[in-house]
């Protein structure tokens, strides 16, 4: 096969091949190895020298690549969260779900770029400079997860990891024209995951389409002792989905979410509307039964979530004082190579994060601020919980634009922010939620958000295909207009 | 809205240390961000209970049991400064 057949093979269709003899996974290994080392887009920070040995005899991943984004620790290779505090840092260790994976026969092909520290939405915030985006080059892919989904749409990776704290799988998958799911919290080990914020940080895939989702899913989850918020996945494994149908599901449009001018003006692009709503038809064609529903406390969500977050963030980056791995900048005593070091080692959305959450945690502020959020937290897993006792998912954009244009809202945090609009309510929830391909808005693709209860993934994934049939989108960028 | 001084207190408090540019910057963005935020507190939360993880998870235990950790020389392997085993950091008195 030409070096372009190998890479246009989905991964569940290049294990297959593999399984029949047809294909060799050392050179499916290179003829990635040598995509991810030619790539322009800045979607690689670190890509394998040499393809490993093949894997094991009826390994279930049969040798398949994978990018993993940059925050995963791998041993002995680059981990740097994106981050100029973590240059050059080779952890001793390798995250769980990264061995799970390779165990699995899907060996490490290179890490891929993001936001620093998971924090942004455009993968601006990299201090490897930012990732371009394949269907248009003056774009931003989305983030923070934006190298993983930028090489997976390029076909410079037949399937990435990504992680999730707002939307940080999501959102890049619908900017790029990919699959990006978000499992259930707990279900996916954060053992070795540069945290960014604990109780909500998850693990997820970043595929060309939904059967690969499942089926690097199903290789990811599973209890971990060394995460103490680890959870088993009921019940039992991951199932390829096979659905054509939608008969007797319900979906939920929640009006706070994708009402016309919703909260703010934070309006949903009429475009992005539009395939929306051509969706709805299309799963209505389907057979399922499509109502309003309401999430009432969802408009504040993305405020509880930029209390919690930082909050949290605050916290965790409390680790990087130039101690015991990392930058370090020497000023005089400890005091001074702590504060010299955090100060020319993080950038500057990771400093307005570790500000605004050590300002809400401060004496005076917490329960205004870390208090309340938490309790908007609580209604807004109830508000998903009642909406689940009439619906089987709950319906939306992904994200309330398409790409838009390198630099464009890089001077406005909050108007950053509000790109997360739509996926921080399920984050809070702690619920699985994906976003497939949805076709184009003004030549660049949209996402669709499905959302259903905590570990109802296999269900997710079978209404994610049989839609993603219906829909029959063309993942290559620059194929489809 | 979060002041001059408020910043450079949180500053303090999060090891970090701002220009005379940032200072500014950071008053004028944190204050946006947190205008937006405090729409929360236009809620009623009476009795409701604050959640800190979603997933219904109580005493993760495992067994007692030691087993083998990161070597010591691996441990430290990453280390900027290294002296007698141990991490070395400039003296906590010097100024």
């Amino acid at each position: 096969m030409a070096t372009t057949d190998l890479t246009a093979l989905s991964a569940a269709q290049a294990v297959e091949a593999i399984g029949r003899g047809d294909l060799d996974p050392t050179e499916l290994f290179e003829a990635y190895r040598q995509a991810a080392t030619r790539e322009d887009l800045n979607a690689y920070l670190w890509v394998a020298e040499d393809a490993p040995e093949p894997p094991a005899a009826g390994a279930p991943l049969a040798g398949v690549p994978l990018a993993v984004k940059d925050l995963f620790c791998t041993e002995g290779v680059p981990s740097q969260a994106g981050s100029k505090i973590l240059e050059g840092y080779r952890p001793p260790y390798t995250a769980s779900v990264v061995a799970r994976l390779a165990a699995a026969g899907a060996p490490l092909l290179g890490k891929t770029n993001q936001d620093e520290f998971a924090m942004g939405s455009s993968n601006e915030n990299s201090a490897f400079g930012p990732v371009l985006n394949p269907w248009d080059r003056t774009r931003v892919p989305g983030g923070s997860s934006g190298g993983s989904a930028a090489a997976v749409a390029a076909g410079c990776a037949p399937w990435a990891l990504g992680t999730d704290t707002g939307g940080s799988i999501r959102q890049p998958a619908a900017l790029c024209g990919i699959v990006g799911l978000k499992p259930t919290y707990g279900t996916v080990s954060r053992y070795g995951m540069v945290a960014f914020a604990s109780s909500l940080d998850q693990a997820g895939p970043l595929t060309r389409d939904v059967t690969d989702a499942a089926l690097l899913l199903r290789h990811m989850v599973g209890y971990d002792e060394r995460d103490s918020t680890s959870v088993s996945f009921p019940p039992g494994e991951v199932v390829l989905p096979s659905a054509e149908s939608l008969a007797g599901i319900r979906l939920g449009v929640p009006e706070e979410l994708t009402g016309a001018g919703s909260e703010q003006g934070v309006g949903i692009e009429p475009g992005v509307l539009a395939s929306f709503r051509a969706t709805l038809e299309l799963a209505e064609q389907l057979g399922a039964t499509i109502e309003t529903c309401h999430l009432p406390h969802a408009p504040h969500a993305l405020s509880a979530y930029y209390v919690l977050a930082p909050a949290e963030a605050s916290s965790n980056l409390a680790r990087y004082d130039g101690v015991r791995y990392g930058l370090r900048v020497q000023d005089g005593g400890l005091l001074g190579m702590y504060t010299k070091t955090r100060s020319q080692g993080f950038g500057k959305e990771v400093k307005r994060r570790i500000m605004l959450g050590a300002y809400s945690l401060s004496s005076g502020y917490y329960d205004a601020y870390y208090g309340r959020a938490q309790r908007v937290r609580t209604k807004i897993a109830e508000d998903f919980r009642a909406a689940f006792e009439r619906f089987d998912f709950v319906v939306t954009p992904t994200s309330p634009s398409v790409a838009f244009e390198l630099g464009a809202k890089t001077g406005d945090p909050l108007s950053m922010y509000f790109n997360d609009y739509c996926t921080v309510p399920m984050s809070l929830a702690g619920i699985p939620a994906i976003s497939i391909p949805n076709g184009l808005s003004e030549g660049l693709p949209t996402g669709f958000q499905l959302a259903g209860p905590a570990f109802s993934e296999n269900r997710i994934l079978d209404a994610a295909h049989a839609l993603e049939q219906a829909i029959g989108f063309d993942a290559r960028p620059g194929r489809t207009a | 809205m979060i002041d001059r001084e408020q910043v450079l207190h949180v500053a303090r408090l999060a090891r970090l240390e701002l220009t005379e540019e940032e200072v500014g910057q950071m008053s004028e963005e944190l204050s946006n961000v947190l205008d937006h935020i405090e729409k929360i507190g236009e809620l009623d939360l009476e009795g409701v209970p604050p959640t800190t993880h979603v997933i219904e998870v109580s005493n993760a235990l495992r067994p007692d049991v030691v087993e083998p950790s990161l070597p010591r020389d691996v441990a430290l392997a990453s280390a900027p400064a290294v002296a007698d085993g141990g991490f070395l950091v400039p003296s906590p008195q010097a100024e």
